[in-house]
């Protein structure tokens, strides 16, 4: 089985958040990076599980970025993916990242595509969709679940209030959510593997988004915090119901 | 034409759907358009009460293949219908079908998208709509150049506002693929609000130091028909299901009232729920960072303080 793992690089989770360029741009001064975490923790960890589980094949990173997110990468590798390649371009958007992950993935014959249920920068969710959509493939989000049994998947999905489970078989696309594995943190060996592991810089092909930024703001400030007496719940209650208004 | 896809589940219109229908109906104003709505399945019951949300008419594609969710064959009849109609705007609802299909729906309608709005768009020389990034961290706005465009609406952005009489229902038949999914089962937990549709919310952490003292937190929920959630080191640890985590990296709500109950407020924690309307916070510690972005605060021992609450509610709730 071919496996391929869509990679982001976002700021790490702890970041504060701040604009330049009159709230134009994402100010990336003293930003440190990692790769998406539902990326890491559950879409790679799970296709390298199941690599391992049918006891051959290959797990392939892909990443739409500049050449420092080769550390992330790498990182990837570490984990234990056997490849990686890199298209080298700025990941504008949704649009443009999943216009490249598609030309580079057509031609290569993936039985299962893996991402993250969506990235902790941008919040979009669309990468895995727009991708299934010009590779023609189905598409299963939130999948918190995968078991393989030859060509044919039985995956369980996050829905409203519950679950859903599907059967399809490879190829598709998935989105993994929280419960599809468990967090792998590299060891030394990975490490020292990931460096002499393949990673491929490829070209980007155009592709223009129509929604675009145009600016930035931070939420209002809270108003100061009021504190209550804890031996009058009551007060607490009235300000929710006349004050508030939310009960 | 503003077309708004409206979600059921099995066969009911949930709260999301009369927001996204209200949402639709206003942007159609803006627009100086209509605004319609589109149903799925054979067994939605009273499609026409969509019409009293500000749909002027309901357009019902009613083949049982369409009971059962696949993004590829729901795109395709989105789509389709929306050719048909003559849609310069596609409304969805940024739930777990909508993110399935927004994307899908962009690339076969060569239409720019923004994923999980939260307000109406500014239409004053273009077309622009804002959204919440880094999770909840900062606002974002978008403008979108396309003829056509997609969204999908965040829940609880703004009330469903019923005023209208209910619409006129026409059938429409589309040209649908053969699945290439099947779904087996669908299980859902009746009778609780998911946490993302949840307008109230009691969440409690690590304070409450072991899983068998969460009779407090669900008596408290209990009173005031509350969701129950919790931080992430309660998930990872067990003592709470993973779907009740909320978080950066578990469920980001907007709940009109979030209770926080013995959770300090790590900056991953506040990502997913500073967007709620009021929060309230109840810690022992005087320096939790929780309490600089809360409205109340409750500096005390929660087992203490928690009942009182709740019976002061209850008193409450029963005048």
């Amino acid at each position: 089985m071919k496996l391929l793992v869509c990679v982001s690089k976002t700021p790490e989770t702890t970041s504060k958040i701040a604009f330049t360029a009159e709230n134009t741009e994402f100010d990336t001064n003293g930003i440190q990076y990692i790769m998406n975490p539902y990326d890491e923790w559950y879409a790679l960890v799970r296709a390298l599980e199941i690599k391992e589980a049918i006891g051959g094949g290959s797990v392939t990173i892909v990443n739409v970025g500049p050449a420092s997110n080769d550390t992330v990468i790498r990182k990837g590798l570490a984990i234990g993916a056997d490849e990686a390649v890199r298209v080298d371009a700025e990941p504008k958007s949704s649009f443009f990242v999943a216009s490249q992950i598609a030309a580079y993935a057509k031609e290569e014959g993936f039985d299962m595509i893996f991402l993250g249920k969506e990235t902790i920068d941008y919040n979009g969710s669309e990468v895995g969709a727009m991708l299934a959509e010009m590779l023609d493939l189905p598409f299963i989000s939130y999948a918190t679940q995968l078991d393989i049994d030859g060509n044919n998947a039985t995956i369980a999905r996050d829905i409203e209030g519950g679950t859903e489970v599907v059967e399809v078989q490879t190829p598709f696309v998935i989105s993994a959510a929280k419960g599809m594995a468990e967090q792998r943190i590299p060891n030394m060996r990975g490490i020292m593997m990931a460096k002499r592991k393949p990673l491929k810089v490829v070209p980007a092909v155009e592709a223009n988004d129509p929604a675009v930024v145009v600016s930035y703001e931070l939420p209002a400030a809270k108003s100061e915090v009021k504190m209550i007496d804890p031996e009058n719940m009551d007060e607490l209650v009235r300000l929710l119901h006349e004050e508030a208004k939310v009960i | 034409m503003v077309l708004v896809f409206v979600e059921n589940q099995k066969g009911q219109f949930k709260k999301s759907a009369f927001e996204a229908v209200t949402y639709g109906n206003k942007m159609a104003a803006l627009l100086g358009t209509g605004c319609e709505a589109l149903v799925f399945g054979s067994s939605v019951e009273n499609p026409g009460i969509l019409g009293t949300y500000g749909a002027a008419k309901v357009h019902h594609v009613s083949d049982e293949q369409l009971n059962n969710f696949d993004s590829q064959v729901y795109a395709t009849a989105i789509a389709q219908a929306a050719e048909k109609i003559g849609a310069g705007v596609v409304v969805l609802s940024h739930s777990s079908t909508g993110k399935s299909l927004l994307g899908r729906l962009a690339v076969k309608l060569n239409a720019g998208s923004v994923a999980g709005v939260n307000s109406l768009p500014n239409v004053e020389g273009g077309f622009k709509v804002r959204k919440n990034v880094f999770s909840g961290k900062a606002i974002a706005e978008y403008s979108i150049n396309s003829d056509v465009k997609v969204l999908s609406l965040m829940g609880n952005s703004l009330q469903p506002e019923q005023n209208g009489a209910a619409a006129e229902v026409t059938g429409l038949s589309l040209d649908l693929p053969a699945s290439k999914i099947k779904v087996k089962e669908v299980k859902t937990i009746d009778g609780e609000v998911p946490l993302p549709e949840a307008e109230l919310v009691v969440s409690a952490g690590r304070g409450m130091k072991g899983p068998e003292n969460w009779g407090i937190i669900e008596e408290l929920a209990k009173t005031i028909g509350a969701t129950t959630a919790c931080s992430r080191p309660v998930a990872d640890t067990g003592w709470r299901p993973h779907h009740e985590h909320v978080g950066q990296t578990g469920v980001a709500i907007r709940p009109n009232l979030y209770f926080a109950i013995g959770i300090s407020g790590a900056i991953q924690h506040l990502a997913g729920v500073n967007r709620s309307k009021v929060i309230v916070v109840i810690n022992k510690d005087p320096e939790a960072p929780f309490f600089k972005a809360a409205d109340y605060g409750v500096c005390a021992d929660l087992f203490d303080v928690v009942p009182r609450l709740t019976e002061s509610l209850k008193k409450f709730k029963a005048n």
